[in-house]
């Protein structure tokens, strides 16, 4: 056995860095936002310090709640649509012939190095009237005239998803890699087809890693501005159009502060209960 | 017996772009035997087993499995079971659930199943343990689930791929004399994938020996080890002495010098190069120094004594020492530097291809 070394100084002073970075440029900030939104807001743009619950309270309106519900909605349905396109897609990556294999990883790896402006600027245009999808459509002559998909809420579902796929492969990616070709191959001479392999095997030997990319494009999603904000209407807003729009734009930073933390305490709130009911449903099996 | 299972191959190649893995097999497996496909790694064993499984497409040539072509047939419908060298056992089930998976998948009724699986868990004696997971099994243990997961359904073949690799040697030992048991009470045809000779000799019926994607014999183990065909066989089954010499008009074998007569005579011509593969054991070392027909002189090099075992190298002039070997009972009194003479009865003597 080898023994355990006591941590020396050299060991601290490695550690300290990231500490130090993560209590500067993460926790002094929460904290800031936090104080900020218990602060007196002064109509004009201003605020001062105080301590009232004023902003809090407004968490309670109709309006908040909708937003909320909508946000973890979408991002919950744009982590389902993520699992549903990233699992397949990344099983059959992981079984191709290495050429292949490589060039489609790269080119879904370079999907990573658009912003989400770019992103969403594109399917804007993809999606409109004036030069997107439909004219093709129309082209064909499957249609009589082009129409515009966005804004809608299928078009911010798509930005969402789109944006968020790149990463759901990359969660998905090493466990997938892993994945031992005997153990389906077994499944196969014991009379299963590849169909029923993938479901009864792979699927099931899968599920955290499965739920891993969920949460992932979950909380990614949860916390996209841009993409709500270009392919959807205001009904389409996320809780972060919403936020960025009542701190730039009607200039209530005690809110927006307000919201932001609660947006972050739900996130973790989801993710907390998802993890349970995975490990309860785990330790019964 | 249960005459199922025939299996006859013919004309089976597979390469793997430049590469020949099997390089044209024909051969016909009795139903109802242990079949070893024995060679070293690479020798394209696998390759066929997979083949035969249905992992794997043929190149060229079939694959006929009681007179049915199955060649196209995909895995799943082939009426196999299989041990896979990782076993492959599924983490996500219990070892009940391991072992009730095809029958899952044929639907299966529940009742029927629970009460198949008890009767495979006593077989591969594991009764009791079918609630475990797979994690907290021991090694042979999950050797087990594997084999009662592979024969749970009565195939028609049984196919292991190195089954008992990942086990350490006395586990193995035990478990081979288990598998043949197992084997040999339920009459399954079943082929099985090894480079350990010793594992074939104990559990084979029949052991078909390759090199370099060919068949170089297929025997009953004690024949090949006995009758080896080729130089290769002779030298990857046991141990053996290899005398190169040349074929004489009297149908004798000249080696060194020396006469020797060979087992079931010479076809050779003469002059023609001959290889001749004398099992150390059934060589003999006698002190005298006497020129005769199928011996050779030469000096002890080195004495190993096992206590169950003596060997003694001894240079003939030869490129590599002759081994003589024998039970401590036979031991001739011979030490480092002393001359000698090796006798290799001409029954002992086998001419091989080289």
């Amino acid at each position: 056995m080898s023994e355990r070394r006591r941590p020396t100084a050299g060991t601290y002073a490695v550690l300290a860095i990231p500490v130090a970075l993560l209590t500067v440029f993460f926790v002094i900030p929460l904290g800031m936002m936090l104080a900020a939104s218990f602060y007196h807001r002064i109509s004009g743009g201003f605020y001062e310090p105080a301590f009232e619950l004023d902003s809090w309270r407004r968490l309670f309106s109709t309006v908040f709640i909708e937003r909320a519900v909508f946000s973890i909605g979408i991002s919950l349905l744009a982590g389902a649509v993520c699992i549903a396109i990233a699992f397949p897609f990344t099983y059959f990556l992981t079984r191709m012939r290495r050429r292949p294999h490589v060039a489609l990883l790269i080119l879904v790896l370079s999907a990573l190095s658009l912003s989400e402006v770019i992103v969403g600027f594109t399917w804007s245009v993809l999606l409109g009237r004036a030069a997107g999808l439909s004219n093709i459509l129309v082209w064909l002559g499957l249609m009589d005239e082009a129409v515009a998909y966005q804004p809608s809420f299928l078009a911010v579902l798509l930005g969402l998803s789109y944006i968020a796929f790149p990463y759901c492969v990359l969660t998905l990616y090493p466990s997938l890699t892993r994945l031992d070709r005997e153990v389906t191959e077994a499944a196969q001479t014991l009379g299963a087809s590849p169909w029923r392999t993938f479901w009864t095997v792979v699927v099931p030997i899968s599920r955290p890693i499965i739920l891993a990319g969920f949460l992932l494009v979950f909380v990614f999603t949860l916390g996209s501005y841009l993409i709500a904000a270009i392919l959807g209407r205001p009904q389409h807003w996320t809780l972060s159009v919403f936020i960025s729009d009542q701190a730039s734009f009607n200039a209530n930073v005690p809110f927006a502060a307000a919201m932001a933390i609660f947006l972050t305490a739900l996130s973790l709130v989801v993710v907390g209960i998802v993890t349970l009911i995975e490990s309860r449903t785990r330790s019964l099996a | 017996m249960d005459a199922r299972g025939g299996l006859r191959l013919e004309g089976l190649v597979k390469r793997f772009g430049e590469v020949e893995a099997v390089a044209g097999v024909d051969l016909e497996l009795p139903p109802g035997k242990l079949i070893s496909f024995l060679g070293p790694s690479g020798c394209g064993k696998t390759t066929m087993l997979r083949m035969i499984a249905g992992l794997e497409q043929p190149t060229e040539g079939r694959v006929y499995l009681d007179d049915q072509d199955i060649t196209d047939r995909p895995p799943h419908v082939r009426d196999i079971g299989m041990v896979f060298q990782t076993l492959a056992l599924f983490p996500h089930l219990s070892v009940a659930g391991n072992i009730a998976y095809g029958m899952r998948i044929r639907g299966v009724d529940g009742a029927k199943t629970r009460s198949r699986v008890e009767e495979l868990l006593e077989l591969v004696s594991l009764g009791g343990l079918g609630d475990r997971r797979i994690s907290q099994l021991s090694g042979g243990q999950r050797q087990r689930v594997a084999t009662a997961r592979a024969l749970a359904l009565e195939p028609r073949l049984f196919l292991l791929d190195e089954p008992l690799s990942a086990l350490d040697a006395n586990l193995r030992e035990q478990l081979q004399v288990e598998l043949r048991l197992l084997q040999q009470k339920l009459g399954i045809t079943t082929i099985m994938v090894t480079h350990d000779q010793r594992e074939a000799m104990t559990m084979s019926d029949l052991v078909v020996v390759m090199e370099s994607g060919r068949i170089e014999q297929v025997g009953p183990p004690l024949e090949v080890y006995r009758r080896p065909a080729t130089a290769f066989v002779a030298r990857f089954i046991g141990s053996t002495n290899l005398l190169e010499g040349r074929a004489q008009a009297n149908g004798r074998v000249l080696v060194k010098g020396a006469e020797f007569e060979v087992e079931g005579g010479l076809s050779d011509h003469e002059g023609d190069p001959v290889v001749i593969s004398v099992r150390p054991e059934e060589a003999h070392l006698s002190v005298e120094d006497a020129a005769a027909d199928n011996a050779l002189a030469g000096t002890v090099v080195f004495v190993r004594d096992l206590g169950e075992l003596f060997e003694c190298y001894v240079d003939c002039g030869l490129e590599q020492n002759v081994v003589v070997a024998g039970s401590p009972r036979d031991r001739v009194p011979v030490e480092q530097g002393d001359r000698v003479t090796v006798r290799f009865p001409p029954e002992a003597c086998v001419v091989v291809r080289a």
